[in-house]
């Protein structure tokens, strides 16, 4: 009788995946998104243009792209050499600093703010000072995306077949040579994307950045703040557009990034 | 051969379901009691200045005769953050803001009366003014607006079309202009001259405090309750009252939908008389009765305006701070294109 039972629900079980999925992925997704949408045309296609080309706008938005695409490119090397040394190295602590690269992922966005002000800003005890100036954006990016582009690389590099290396160097090959023809191109799909969800981060952070980077109008304001500032001064169809815009912006680095990544995996011949 | 695995998650469900009845009634044993305590529940939402104030004034409330018995749940954050929350559905029972334009957005939504500015206070429950606040024994000797734009003087305010705060520090300034009898020109070429001195425009008042107590800057502009405030928690600062500023004052009002106006009405009514007058000005807030305001000694400069003065928030809102097109947007604007690298 229970076997019978659980006969008929099988083939609703087997549908009830896929609308989950699609259910839980448009509630907590597509709903929201398409909200902005609306809301960013609520005033017809004019004032979105706008909005969307006001001089300050425009001004942060463009800091925002360059400062992320820096972090993304900066932090995919940086991501790769800590990997490598949690990886392939063996030293006392470091299980300790394994678990300290996710901190940045813990922290609330404003106490990291507050952290980065306090070291790196006019009360530095190191006596660095990026404090209000676009330098201090990159470094508080750098500081929340690092997790990224760590974690992305790390599981691939512990999973690289060491065998071809050596036989790389057995051949002649120096260790550049291993680096850029044999490893490089088996991490590369990792570490794209990693950069990517860095990238997709930093654009729209927003806790740690406001802070150390002054948030002055044109030089140091970034398009989180901006659009901040347009919903605090009631015109919230002004800041769903510039948003839409920086979802777009996501959309468009983050697809790039997933074609790289094909013509990779298309050509590897493992 | 298939076994059924029968028993076995027979078990594991009844262990389930066995669980869940015990756990959720702790939980709800757990769980505030809500209005079933004697003078119900009264829901604050309040710009993020007065918290540590409402702290002390809630348990003098509680301790009178009207208060006896009113648990309270309190929301603080960006005044005109939480208007627009409130505005959206948030429930609110009594609210405060720090400038009158996040009252008329709840106005505009139906949900505090239109008349909410007509008792004895005009709607207000506190005063206080725009300050200086600089380093600990004013190295750079800042006195006035005029020593604020000298050539070796880096200002914090925090950015206006974010913070209500910033507004007032904004229209100190342009009102202290016209009262020492310069012209609306002169006045906004004053902000022009401010606004270029800026060191850090940081989104919200006390991340601006944040900034010049991290050493950023050599003044902050904020307001006075907040610098005492800060200066109560022991901050190296000192806080300088210039001769000419403007009076804020932070309005009041009990929500038309309140789900406990009797209480609500009650806790405002406290809030405005002497007792609770005399505990906000303890607090550093001015009072709005005259009588317990003179009982403290709050500095008092040679000029303070109001906002009504310069033609009322509507109108200054509008003209000054629409983005994109207000004069302050424009001043950012004609900075930013000299100071930007493309």
């Amino acid at each position: 009788m229970r076997r019978s039972l659980r006969g008929a629900l099988r083939p609703a079980a087997k549908a009830t995946g896929p609308t989950l999925i699609v259910t839980y992925l448009s509630l907590l997704v597509l709903l929201p998104i398409a909200a902005i949408l609306s809301k960013s045309f609520e005033n017809g296609l004019g004032s979105f243009w706008t909005a969307v080309t006001q001089p300050e706008a425009r001004a942060a938005l463009k800091l925002t792209l360059i400062c992320s695409l820096l972090v993304a490119a900066f932090n995919s090397v940086a991501g790769l050499v800590i990997a490598w040394v949690l990886v392939r190295d063996d030293f006392p602590g470091k299980r300790v600093v394994s678990a300290v690269i996710d901190l940045p992922f813990a922290l609330p966005t404003i106490v990291a703010g507050l952290t980065l002000l306090s070291l790196y800003g006019p009360n530095s005890p190191f006596g660095i000072n990026v404090a209000d100036a676009r330098i201090g954006i990159v470094f508080a990016l750098a500081f929340v995306t690092l997790p990224f582009s760590v974690r992305s690389v790390q599981p691939v590099l512990a999973e690289l077949d060491r065998e071809t290396e050596d036989a790389a160097a057995s051949l002649g090959a120096s260790s550049s040579v291993v680096l850029r023809r044999v490893i490089l191109p088996s991490v590369a799909p990792a570490m794209l994307a990693g950069a990517g969800l860095a990238f997709a981060r930093a654009i729209g952070e927003f806790g740690s950045v406001v802070l150390i980077s002054g948030n002055l109008p044109f030089k140091t304001e970034v398009a989180s703040s901006w659009i901040y500032s347009l919903s605090q001064s009631d015109q919230l169809s002004a800041a769903a557009a510039v948003s839409t815009v920086l979802i777009l912006i996501a959309l468009i680095v983050l697809g790039a990034i997933g074609i790289v990544r094909r013509r990779f995996n298309v050509g590897e011949a493992v | 051969m298939k076994h059924s695995p029968a028993p076995r998650t027979h078990l594991k469900w009844r262990l389930l379901a066995a669980g869940i009845l015990p756990v959720s009634l702790v939980l709800g044993a757990l769980l505030p009691a809500s209005a079933s305590a004697a003078g119900g529940t009264v829901s604050l939402v309040a710009y993020s200045t007065p918290k540590p104030a409402y702290a002390a004034l809630i348990k003098a409330f509680n301790a009178t005769k009207a208060g006896a018995g009113v648990t309270f749940s309190q929301s603080f954050g960006a005044s005109g953050s939480q208007a627009t929350a409130v505005a959206s559905g948030l429930p609110a029972d009594v609210v405060n803001f720090s400038l009158t334009p996040d009252m008329d957005k709840l106005v505009k939504a139906g949900i505090v009366s239109s008349s909410w500015d007509k008792g004895p206070t005009a709607g207000m429950v506190t005063n206080s003014i725009v300050s200086f606040v600089v380093r600990k024994g004013n190295p750079k000797k800042i006195k006035t607006w005029a020593d604020l734009v000298k050539s070796n003087v880096k200002i914090i305010t925090p950015n206006p079309f974010s913070s209500g705060s910033a507004k007032w520090n904004l229209m100190a300034a342009y009102g202290a202009q016209l009262s020492l009898g310069k012209s609306k020109a002169q006045a906004t070429a004053y902000l022009t001259q401010l606004l270029s001195h800026t060191a850090a425009q940081p989104s919200s008042a006390s991340n601006a405090l944040q900034t010049f107590l991290g050493g950023e800057g050599d003044v902050l502009l904020a307001y006075e309750d907040d610098a005492l405030y800060a200066q109560r928690q022991g901050e190296p600062i000192t806080i300088i009252t210039p001769p000419q500023t403007i009076l804020i004052q932070n309005p009041i009002a009990v929500t038309t939908n309140s789900s406990n106006a009797s209480s609500a009405k009650a806790f405002v009514a406290y809030l405005l008389s002497p007792a609770g007058q005399k505990l906000w000005g303890q607090q550093g807030y001015r009072p709005v009765l005259p009588k317990v305001a003179a009982q403290f000694k709050f500095p008092t400069p040679k000029k303070v305006f109001t906002i009504a003065s310069l033609g009322g928030w509507t109108k200054v809102n509008t003209a000054f701070f629409t983005p994109s097109t207000g004069i302050v947007a424009k001043i950012e604007q004609g900075l930013g294109v000299s100071t930007a690298s493309g």
